[in-house]
């Protein structure tokens, strides 16, 4: 027999030192952007240094602008002119093109090899204002970082969102080699799919990445010792910690919102229910107690509560639950459609994000319930959908599905109106994980 | 409702069994000397087929039963209906062989890895692939084999058979395969 326990291992994950392309590349591929988007121009940033810099950011900013199905921007071919500067900027130019905003900058290299200064300022067109100027330092191989921040900025100022392109995302990509040999990976990429690295490789399923609230570590599922068990690895150093290797069932790691206990799922008393580990104590609570499927926790927002999957309804139909983890006490949260898994409540603890499927439905969709009202709307018209993550910004869902029998990832505006893929280049895509804010 | 009572009776079983088994251990001098029987039946040429065993080698089956025995002992895979844990009549009917060969090989050991489509979410599909490998666990255990020769591991939709998002592709997804 097997003694469950909780086993402490640190492996130096060299992927993470020399981060290799993995199969998985992700490019945005706009499938359905607002009615009517901001129009906004954006004028190539000018070089005042030596070489070629390796990245454009000007441009970075506008397909990142693009890509929130929120902009559009004014072509580089109709510009009456190209400011750099704000005294080189005639407003009369832009109004005549409709554009609402306008974005111009320099990349300056003082020389000596000092850090590139990236000076940019950000105008209403029609106000004749500036709205946003800023100089920032930044190494030649940060400055799509620095792209990512003004997009922020950019998106901030225009839409009163916080924009969320500088955070990331997990996902775990499987290329089926034959029927007995599958790779799968464990990747990280920025949100745009850019600059991807891979975090772990296997020839076993790796499952259900999250992360810690601060951005700092994640955690998973991996069968890379044939079972399934659940990590816990530190980003900066790789280094690594199985967290649970019961017998069964060890699944669905979720970190609580102050990042000092985790949810998951074990099946070591015979069928799936529902746990909370002290990650400083790594004493284990049990939360759910029932003969049902219980699976799939997640917190809510204030802490208190975790939403979760189970059949205890009967009909192998599962619903969505909410238990407090103060009285134990179970809610039925879900009572339309005979299939609703993985709920996920958004940050005004009213809607739940959740897989729903209708009575007469053979089809999977994301759907949105406010649990006050009851009332159901789907979001997506992609079949097979699962693996729901909210973006930090809440505007925005990635989730997966299947598009000509593979794997990929979807995103859809919580409000329905912008919808994009993140098709990948090779194999299957799964299972993506927004980060929360770094900052 | 009646899942549920089914599963009590199942767990009653189990614990049953489980005393049974570490209460006698004459019945595992018993298992071994049948063991032995077995295999020097299979170690024996055959003289009446040309696919089966020697027609009478102890063990008291004709060359018809031992070909149905090395038929059920070949099936490997078992198949379910979707969202359904409950075993065909003709897994059933194979299992007892898989059973009987467990309990004359008490160092066998068989690992039960269960398997769902990919349709809806990836956990709760982990648990209803494990659900389908404790059905099968739980049907040998019934026939009198020892927990310890048995391990579940589930899956989930992690490791499709076939990859294409049709309903035939699914039903080969849905399955427990014996290891």
């Amino acid at each position: 027999m097997k003694k469950p326990g909780l086993i402490a291992i640190t492996i130096i994950l060299t992927s993470l030192f020399f981060s290799s392309p993995g199969y998985g590349q992700l490019q945005i591929v706009i499938t359905q952007g607002v009615d009517d988007p901001v129009q906004i121009a954006i004028v190539p940033f000018e070089w005042n240094g030596f070489g070629l810099l390796e990245e454009d950011v000007a441009e970075i900013v506008k397909t990142n602008l693009q890509n929130s199905g929120e902009f559009r921007a004014i072509a580089e071919a109709n510009m009456l002119s190209t400011p750099h500067e704000e005294q080189e900027v005639f407003f009369r130019d832009w109004r005549f093109l409709g554009a609402d905003y306008l974005l111009i900058g320099k990349v300056v290299d003082n020389g000596a090899g000092g850090p590139l200064q990236v000076q940019y300022d950000f105008f209403d067109v029609l106000r004749e204002d500036n709205l946003i100027s800023e100089v920032v330092s930044a190494g030649r191989n940060q400055l799509r970082d620095v792209s990512h921040a003004i997009s922020d900025k950019v998106f901030e100022e225009v839409t009163g969102v916080r924009g969320a392109f500088s955070t990331k995302i997990l996902y775990v990509t499987s290329q089926r080699i034959n029927a007995d040999l599958t790779y799968y990976q464990l990747n990280m990429s920025d949100a745009d799919g850019g600059r991807s690295q891979v975090l772990l490789n296997s020839q076993e399923p790796i499952m259900s990445p999250n992360w810690s609230p601060d951005g700092q570590k994640i955690a998973y599922v991996s069968f890379e010792s044939t079972r399934p068990r659940i990590y816990m690895q530190e980003l900066a150093t790789g280094g690594r910690e199985m967290l649970t290797e019961f017998t069964g069932i060890n699944s669905s790691p979720v970190f609580s919102p102050d990042g000092t206990k985790m949810a998951m799922v074990l099946s070591k008393d015979g069928n799936p229910d529902i746990y909370v580990m002290d990650l400083r104590t790594r004493d284990l609570r049990r939360v759910t107690n029932h003969f049902a499927i219980d699976t799939e926790p997640s917190w809510t927002p204030d802490g208190e509560s975790l939403i979760f999957t189970s059949e205890r309804g009967g009909n192998s139909r599962p619903q969505i639950y909410q238990v407090s983890l103060d009285s134990g006490w179970v809610e039925r949260l879900t009572f339309q459609g005979t299939y609703n898994s993985k709920g996920l409540m958004l940050p005004d603890g009213v809607n739940l994000l959740m897989i729903h499927r209708e009575n007469t439905s053979d089809e999977y969709h994301l759907a949105i319930q406010n649990i006050e009202r009851g009332t159901i709307r789907e979001l997506t018209s992609t079949a097979l959908d699962e693996s729901p993550s909210i973006a930090p910004n809440a505007s925005m869902v990635i989730y997966a599905s299947k598009a000509r029998d593979r794997g990929i990832l979807n995103a859809v505006s919580i409000d329905g109106r912008v919808k994009f893929q993140l098709p990948s280049s090779q194999g299957d895509v799964r299972e993506p994980s927004w980060s929360p804010f770094f900052d | 409702m009646q899942t549920f009572k089914a599963f009590k009776l199942g767990l009653a079983l189990m614990m049953a069994i489980a005393l049974a088994s570490c209460a006698s251990s004459d019945t595992e001098d018993m298992s071994d000397s049948s063991d032995m029987d077995m295999e020097s039946s299979s170690s024996t040429a055959s003289s009446s087929s040309a696919t089966s065993n020697a027609a009478d080698m102890g063990d008291g089956l004709t060359a018809r039963e031992r070909q149905q025995r090395d038929d059920a002992l070949a099936m490997t895979v078992f198949y379910f209906e979707f969202d359904r844990s409950d075993l065909s009549a003709e897994a059933r009917a194979a299992l007892v062989h898989h059973a009987n060969y467990l309990k004359s090989n008490p160092s066998a050991r068989y690992r039960l890895e269960g398997h769902a489509d990919e349709r809806g979410t990836r956990e709760y599909n982990l648990a209803l692939g494990e659900r389908r490998a404790q059905a099968v666990e739980r049907y040998l255990q019934v026939q009198g084999v020892s927990s310890n020769q048995l391990e579940t591991i589930s899956y989930g939709e992690e490791n499709p058979v076939d990859t294409r998002t049709t309903e035939a592709a699914y039903a080969l997804n849905r399955r427990v395969e014996v290891h």
